[in-house]
């Protein structure tokens, strides 16, 4: 019950949020509205016993990936104006709306199986044999970490001064 | 469509303090309380503390005359604070700027959640104790955000620039210091961490890591000599400057209850926490913060502030080179020794982290006298 409920809130004031981040014309409001969505999701995690992931999302969207959106926010030149239209405001709209049908189709299509297994405690363990044991995702981890390092090099060789 | 969320219970709190006060609902309040009076009576030590032991080595004799030796002088400022007009800049983006000094606050005090003041004696022993202490922090620096930006004031706006640079950068050091104390201890809760110290604290077995992550720590908070975010003599105040009475209060008790926070973090991972002969458990924790704080007090005494391009490059050049090799070593003994490292290993760590502060500080330049930019 309590569960229940903490999902319901955190579920509105995700959704809420995320509503005001495209509705919002102050990008930096907007920016922040998103930070609260990211939470929320966080908030979410926990309540699905994944602690670790919470933590994870935090440190790295609330704590990085915003950080460096408000930083371009900030060397934004006239961010005042704000959040500018343009004449694909109308298509925008409709692709979103028929995106968000799609996913409602989906989701509500689909029979959701439901684990009858109690959660792991603690999770770090169980993390890290899927992902640097056997039979894990070792292969994938490793290439994410080479694609990570390819992006890194790659905005250094494009912003260094010729 | 939701049912299934009903059948997760709660995973945590499923560590609680086996002992004291019991596994119920009035753990919560009583351990609540407890932080609130740990944390609000140390910022006010902390203050009084910092002003005094700052005008001993400066040869002064500082607040004497409020309370006996002073003791009430903090209390004397927050009043006086209190009392102040609140004044909003005209132009300043209202919302934001009257919700950033509660953001910037209360991650502060929720650190402490995790943070045992004797043997399973803290809020909630997560198992994931020492990523929620970094998750938790970097939320802070949002508020910051907030203030330098609503503010509608160009100090305002640059300090807040320079503290997110910072702590941006200064994170990294962190992170990688305590995974090397963590790959030790075998867990991420700082309880666990703090009885893996059963024989000797953490910061002789990793010296190297307990140097990077108290620089980086006073980095992280904004203590001289890396206050160049708040620095007086360039940008008034940094990020608070338009702020006044109550909000200020609120950023100068989130500032020492940054420091308050990192110094417990620093004497529960290196220094033992509430591990400690003769004397009780928490007050060995609140004597180890405190003598933290000393060392955090002492280097802002002896240090000259440092510029932006040496900020930078002492964050990437120095501390998260070093750290990366320290991981690189503490993970080669952990595999060799996977029951345990033998306590000589000591000294060989020791000479480690000599060598290679001697070895790196040869190599490591921050452009003479001159602003190395690009």
């Amino acid at each position: 019950m309590a569960l229940s409920i903490g999902f319901w809130i955190l579920a509105i004031i995700a959704v809420g949020a995320a509503l005001t981040v495209v509705l919002l014309k102050d990008i930096f409001r907007a920016a922040l509205c998103m930070v609260l969505t990211l939470v929320a999701v966080a908030g979410i995690y926990v309540t699905l016993s994944a602690d670790f992931l919470a933590g994870v999302q935090v440190i790295v969207y609330v704590g990085a990936i915003s950080i460096l959106l408000i930083i371009g926010i900030m060397l934004t030149r006239e961010v005042q104006q704000g959040n500018p239209t343009n004449k694909f405001r109308i298509p925008a709209f409709l692709v979103a709306l028929v995106f968000f049908g799609v996913m409602c189709f989906v989701f509500l299509g689909t029979p959701w199986q439901q684990s009858g297994a109690t959660p792991v405690t603690p999770t770090t363990g169980a993390l890290a044999d899927k992902l640097f044991g056997e039979d894990g995702f070792m292969l994938t981890v490793e290439i994410a970490g080479v694609l990570l390092l390819a992006a890194v090099i790659g905005a250094i060789a494009m912003a260094r001064e010729k | 469509m939701f049912a299934g969320l009903n059948n997760n219970p709660v995973s945590f709190p499923q560590a609680m303090p086996p002992d004291w006060p019991g596994n119920a609902w009035w753990h919560w309040v009583i351990f609540t309380v407890i932080i609130l009076v740990f944390f609000l009576g140390s910022v006010i030590m902390f203050i009084y503390m910092e002003r005094r032991v700052l005008a001993k080595m400066q040869a002064r004799i500082g607040p004497n005359r409020v309370g006996p030796f002073g003791l009430l002088q903090a209390i004397a400022d927050a009043v006086k604070v209190l009392m102040k007009e609140m004044v909003t800049p005209a132009n300043a983006d209202k919302i934001v700027y009257w919700l950033a000094p509660a953001i910037t606050f209360a991650p502060v005090v929720m650190v402490l959640a995790v943070v045992p003041f004797a043997d399973g004696a803290l809020l909630a022993d997560l198992n994931i104790g020492i990523l929620y202490v970094l998750a938790i922090s970097s939320l802070s620096s949002i508020g910051v955000f907030m203030a330098g930006w609503s503010s509608n004031n160009k100090y305002s706006l640059i300090g807040a620039m320079r503290m997110v640079a910072a702590v941006v950068s200064y994170e990294m050091p962190i992170v990688l210091a305590l995974a090397s104390v963590v790959l030790i201890a075998g867990s991420m809760s700082l309880n666990d961490i703090v009885i893996a110290q059963q024989s000797y604290p953490m910061l002789l077995m990793q010296p190297l890591a307990f140097l990077l992550m108290f620089i980086a720590g006073c980095a992280e908070i904004n203590r001289s000599p890396f206050d160049l975010m708040e620095a007086d003599s360039e940008i008034v105040a940094g990020f608070h400057t338009e702020y006044t009475g109550m909000k200020f209060a609120l950023f100068y008790l989130a500032e020492y209850g940054e420091a308050v926070v990192m110094s417990s973090v620093i004497a529960t991972v290196f220094l033992g926490g509430w591990q400690g002969p003769f004397l009780w458990p928490w007050l060995w924790f609140i004597l180890k913060t405190f003598f933290v704080f000393f060392l955090m007090i002492w280097t802002r005494t002896t240090l000259p502030r440092v510029r932006i391009d040496q900020l930078m490059s002492l964050a990437w050049k120095f501390l998260f080179p070093l750290a990366l090799i320290n991981l690189i070593f503490t993970g080669i003994e952990v595999l060799t020794y996977p029951d345990g490292i033998p306590w000589y290993f000591i000294f060989a760590n020791i000479a480690i982290g000599a060598i290679l502060v001697l070895l790196w500080s040869r190599l490591y330049k921050v452009g003479g006298g001159r602003i190395a930019v690009g």
